[in-house]
C-alpha cells in the first residue's frame, strides 16, 4: 500500500514498525475525516436556508462534549503509548554493534570515517572517505555522528532513519540493512547554500563483497581532506 | 474600573473634534483606522511573500532554469533570471517571516484585534489609544527594516525562519551579514510592537467591557483575541531574549549557541520553539473566534456548546507551553523528554477536535445562509480538520522521524496557516468590510475568489503530503539532484501550476477590497442580522463608536432563533420587557 503512497522501498529492521505506525494512523485519520466531511456535507445540504424555514434553538448538549472528549483522548493516548515502545526500541535499547563508522557532516559534504586494520575508531590507522558509506548487509551498524560547522541531518529515507548531526555533540546513530544495494542519503536539516545536493551514496554490500572494498580500501587510502575545507564555505 | 466608570470616563471621545489628515490617517489614535492601517500593511506584505512563493514554485518544478520575466533582477540575486541556490534559501526565509510575523499576525491581531476588541465589548476605545499608535507603527518600522535587508551587501537572511544557530550565528556559514542582523533587529522591534498591542487588549477587555458584558457573555471572536493577547504577552519576550543573544554571538563575539566557545545549538532550538509553538496558537486561535461567529451567524443558530468552546481555547492555550518538544525529536535532544513531548502533542488535539465538533454541532438543524463570509468559514473548519489531523503523524516520534523536514511538515503547516488562518481572514474580511468600510463587499466576487482559492489551494498543498512520504526535504532548491525524488518531478510540476492559479487568485480579492470600497451597495447598521455589538451603530462607527451612550448587554452573542422572539435573530442589547434579560437588569 505504501508503495502506492510514493514510499521508498524500506530496508532497515525497524522500518517495517515505523511505516506499520504510518498506517495506523492513516486509517483513524481516514475514518474520522470521512466521518467528518460526511457529517459537515450532509447537514450542508440538509440545512441550507429555505423560505419561512427557521433554524431550532439548540445550545449545546453536555453529555455529547463528554463523549467526544473522552473518545478522541483516549484514542491519542493509546496512539502515544503503542508509538512510545516503537520509540524505546528504536532510540533507547538498541542492539549491540557488529561494525562501527564515525559520521562528520561539514558544508556540504559527508566525511564517514572507517577504523583502520586495528577495527578502532579514533586511532591513527582510521581512514577518511568523503560521501561514500559502504556497510555489510544484515549487519548492525553503529555510527558516530557529528558535524564541524552548522547543524546537519543524516537521512536515509529507505531506511526512515533520521538525525540531526550536532556541532559539539557525539549522536549515536544505528541501524542495520536488510537488502543490499545502492542508496542515498541526503542532508535534511538546511545548512547553507550548498544544502541542496548535499548526499552521501550508502551501498550496502554482501559480507563478501564488503570485505573486499574494505580490503582495497586499506590498501589505496584516499588522501585525507584538507583541515580547512568544511570550516569556511567556498 | 468599573465598566460604568470606563464609560463616563471615555465618553469624552464621543463630542469628537475634526482631527486633521495626520491625526485621523497617519498617526491615529483611534482603533478603528489603527486596525485598518494593520490590514493594509498585511495586504502589502502578502504581495511580497506570495511572490517569493511564486517564485519558488517555479525553481522547484523547473529548477535552474530563467523565470520568465525576470530578466530585469540584478545579479547577485539573480542571474538573468534563474534564481541562484543562496537567493532561494534567502526567499523561504523571507517568504515565512513575512507571511507569519508580517501577514497573519497583522490581520488577525493587529486588524481583528484592533477593530472588534472596542467594538464587540461596548467600549469606545482602547484601554491605551496611544500605546496602539505606537504599536502599529513599531510594527511598520519593523516592516521596512526587514525589506531594507534586500538592498544590503549578501541580500536577506538565508537561514530558514527558524534560524537554527550556529548557521544564523556565524556570516560566513550562509554568506549573509547584515541582512541576518536586520532580520534579528526587525523581529525585536516586532515583538515590541505585538507586546504594546498585547498589553492593551488584555486590559481593555478585562475592564472596559460595557454594562452586562459578563466574560461569558463574550463572542467567541473576542475570547480567541484575549488568550491570543496573553500567549503573545508571555511568548514574545522569549523569542526577543533568543534574538538579542543571536545578535550577541553575531556581532558582540559571545558564543551562546556556538559549541567552539562552549556554547549549545540546541539551546537556541529550546528557547526558539517554547515560543514557536503557542505562536502556532497566536495564528489559529483568532481565525477559529471569528469562524465561531461567522458560522453561528448565517447558521442562524447559537454556537454549540459555547462554553465548551471558550475552554477548549484556554485548554489549547494552557497545553501550547509545554509542546515545544515535538519540533526537536531528531535534534539530538534526549529521547525519553522525545517520549514525553509525544504524549503532551497528541492531548493537544483533543481540545481542537471539540471545536471541530462543535462547529459541526452548530451547523446541525440550522438554516444555512451560504454567503462568501461562510463559504470561507466553513473552508477553515474543513481545512482545520486535514491541518490538524496530519498533525497526529508528526507527534508520533517514530513517524517523525521520517517524515521530518521533508514536504509533509510542509502541506501540514500551510493547511494550518493558508487553510486555517487565511481562509479565517477571508471570512472576517468579508463578514466584518461593511463595519470597516461603510459598503457591502460584492458577493459574486467573493464566491469566485472562493472557489478558485480553495480548489487551487488544495491542489497546491494537499500533494505536498506525498511529495513527503516519498522523501523529499523541505528547503531544497533542485529536487532534481536526488535519485530518490525523480518518480514525483510531474507532481512538483503539477502543485506549481496550482500555486499559480492560487497567487494569480489572489488579485480578485484584492479587486474586490479596492471596488467595493468605491462602487459597494452601501451597508446598513446590521447587514447580516447579527446579534453582537458591532452592528448597533453605524457602519462605519463614528469616532467614540456609538453615537448615543453605549449599549448594555442582556444576553449571550449566539441566541439565533430564539423561542423567546419571532425574528431568527436577538441582539444582546436587545431589551425584553418580560424576559431575564429584564429582569437581570431590574435586579442591578
Amino acid at each position: 500500500m505504501l508503495e502506492y503512497l510514493y514510499f521508498p522501498h524500506d530496508i532497515s529492521t525497524f522500518g517495517p514498525q515505523i511505516d506499520w505506525l504510518f498506517l495506523l494512523i492513516f486509517w483513524i485519520v481516514a475514518v474520522v475525516w470521512t466521518a467528518v466531511m460526511i457529517a459537515m456535507v450532509v447537514f450542508m445540504i440538509r440545512y441550507r436556508t429555505r423560505p419561512g424555514r427557521k433554524a431550532e434553538y439548540i445550545e449545546g448538549n453536555s453529555r455529547l462534549e463528554i463523549i467526544w472528549t473522552t473518545v478522541t483522548a483516549a484514542i491519542l493516548i493509546v496512539l502515544a503509548f503503542m508509538s512510545r515502545s516503537t520509540w524505546a526500541d528504536i532510540k533507547e535499547h538498541g542492539p549491540p554493534g557488529d561494525v562501527f563508522y564515525a559520521v562528520t557532516g561539514k558544508q556540504f559534504n559527508w566525511e564517514i570515517t572507517y577504523p583502520g586494520r586495528n577495527a578502532r575508531l579514533g586511532t591513527k590507522s582510521d581512514i577518511i572517505v568523503e560521501n561514500e558509506l559502504h556497510v555489510p548487509v544484515n549487519k548492525v551498524v553503529r555510527i558516530d555522528l557529528t558535524s564541524k560547522d552548522v547543524i546537519h541531518s543524516f537521512y536515509v529515507p529507505n531506511m526512515r532513519l533520521r538525525q540531526d548531526a550536532v556541532p559539539g555533540r557525539i549522536i549515536h546513530v544505528w541501524f542495520e540493512a536488510t537488502e543490499t544495494g545502492q542508496y542515498e542519503f541526503p542532508c535534511s536539516q538546511l545548512c547553507g547554500f550548498g544544502h541542496s545536493g548535499m548526499k552521501g551514496n550508502l551501498t550496502v554490500q554482501s559480507q563478501e563483497d564488503y570485505d573486499k572494498w574494505l580490503k582495497d580500501l586499506y590498501a589505496n587510502p584516499p588522501a585525507p581532506p584538507s583541515a580547512t575545507e568544511g570550516a569556511s564555505p567556498k | 474600573m468599573s465598566s460604568a466608570a470606563a464609560v463616563a470616563a471615555h465618553g469624552a471621545h464621543a463630542e469628537h473634534h475634526a482631527l486633521g489628515f495626520w491625526r485621523t490617517y497617519i498617526f491615529s489614535e483611534d482603533h478603528k483606522m489603527i486596525g485598518k492601517q494593520f490590514l493594509f500593511m498585511a495586504l502589502f506584505m502578502m504581495a511580497i511573500g506570495g511572490l517569493m512563493a511564486m517564485l519558488m514554485r517555479w525553481e522547484l518544478a523547473f529548477p535552474e532554469t530563467q523565470v520568465p520575466g525576470f530578466h530585469w533582477v540584478p545579479e547577485p540575486f539573480m542571474y538573468e533570471g534563474a534564481i541562484p541556490p543562496n537567493t532561494y534559501n534567502a526567499m523561504f526565509t523571507m517568504h515565512a517571516t513575512i507571511m507569519i510575523f508580517f501577514v497573519v499576525m497583522p490581520i488577525l491581531v493587529g486588524c481583528f484585534g484592533n477593530f472588534l476588541i472596542p467594538l464587540m465589548i461596548g467600549a469606545r476605545d482602547m484601554a491605551f489609544p496611544k500605546l496602539n499608535m505606537l504599536s502599529f507603527w513599531a510594527g511598520a518600522v519593523a516592516g521596512v527594516i526587514l525589506l531594507s535587508s534586500f538592498f544590503v551587501t549578501g541580500g536577506p537572511a538565508a537561514a530558514g525562519w527558524t534560524s537554527y544557530a550556529p548557521l544564523s550565528a556565524v556570516p560566513i556559514y550562509t554568506g549573509v551579514d547584515w541582512g541576518q542582523n536586520l532580520w534579528c533587529i526587525s523581529i525585536i522591534v516586532l515583538g515590541a510592537s505585538s507586546l504594546m498591542g498585547s498589553i492593551n487588549y488584555i486590559t481593555t477587555i478585562i475592564n472596559m467591557r460595557t454594562r452586562g458584558m459578563y466574560f461569558f457573555r463574550l463572542p467567541l471572536t473576542i475570547w480567541s483575541l484575549f488568550i491570543t493577547a496573553i500567549l503573545l504577552l508571555l511568548a514574545l519576550p522569549v523569542l526577543t531574549t533568543a534574538i538579542a543573544l543571536l545578535l550577541f554571538d553575531r556581532l558582540g563575539g559571545t558564543h551562546f549557541f556556538l559549541p567552539a566557545g562552549g556554547g549549545e545549538p540546541l539551546l537556541w532550538q529550546h528557547l526558539f520553539w517554547f515560543f514557536g509553538h503557542p505562536e502556532v496558537y497566536i495564528m489559529i486561535l483568532p481565525a477559529m473566534g471569528i469562524a465561531s461567529d461567522v458560522i453561528a451567524t448565517f447558521s442562524r443558530k447559537p454556537i454549540f456548546g459555547y462554553r465548551a468552546m471558550a475552554y477548549a481555547m484556554i485548554a489549547i492555550a494552557g497545553l501550547s507551553w509545554i509542546v515545544w518538544g515535538h519540533h526537536m525529536f531528531v535534534s539530538g535532544m534526549d529521547p525519553v523528554l522525545g517520549g514525553s513531548f509525544m504524549l503532551t502533542t497528541m492531548i493537544i488535539g483533543v481540545p481542537s477536535a471539540i471545536k471541530t465538533f462543535n462547529w459541526l454541532g452548530t451547523l446541525y438543524k440550522g438554516n444555512i445562509h451560504y454567503t462568501a463570509a461562510m463559504m470561507n468559514a466553513l473552508a477553515f473548519v474543513a481545512m482545520f480538520v486535514i491541518g490538524g489531523m496530519s498533525g497526529i503523524w508528526m507527534a508520533c516520534t517514530p513517524v517523525d522521524m521520517y517524515i521530518h523536514d521533508t514536504y509533509f511538515i510542509v502541506a501540514h503547516i500551510h493547511y494550518v496557516l493558508f487553510g486555517g488562518s487565511l481562509f479565517g481572514v477571508f471570512a472576517g474580511l468579508t463578514y466584518w468590510y461593511p463595519k470597516m468600510f461603510g459598503r457591502m463587499m460584492n458577493e459574486g466576487l467573493g464566491k469566485i475568489h472562493f472557489w478558485i482559492t480553495f480548489v487551487s489551494f488544495n491542489c497546491t498543498f494537499f500533494p505536498m503530503h506525498i511529495l513527503g512520504m516519498a522523501g523529499h526535504m523541505r528547503r531544497i532548491y533542485n529536487p532534481q539532484q536526488y535519485d530518490f525524488l525523480k518518480p514525483i518531478i510531474p507532481i512538483n510540476e503539477f502543485i506549481t501550476i496550482s500555486a499559480f492559479v492560487l497567487g494569480a487568485a489572489q488579485f480578485l480579492l484584492l479587486a474586490n477590497i479596492v471596488w467595493s470600497y468605491f462602487m459597494g451597495a452601501k451597508a446598513t447598521e446590521n447587514p447580516w442580522f447579527a446579534n453582537t455589538l458591532e452592528w448597533t451603530t453605524p457602519s462605519p462607527p463614528p469616532h467614540g463608536n456609538w453615537p448615543g451612550t453605549v449599549p448594555i448587554v442582556y444576553r449571550g452573542p449566539y441566541e439565533y432563533s430564539s423561542p423567546e422572539v419571532a425574528e431568527d435573530y436577538l441582539p444582546q442589547s436587545q431589551l425584553l420587557e418580560h424576559s431575564a434579560g429584564a429582569a437581570d437588569r431590574r435586579a442591578r
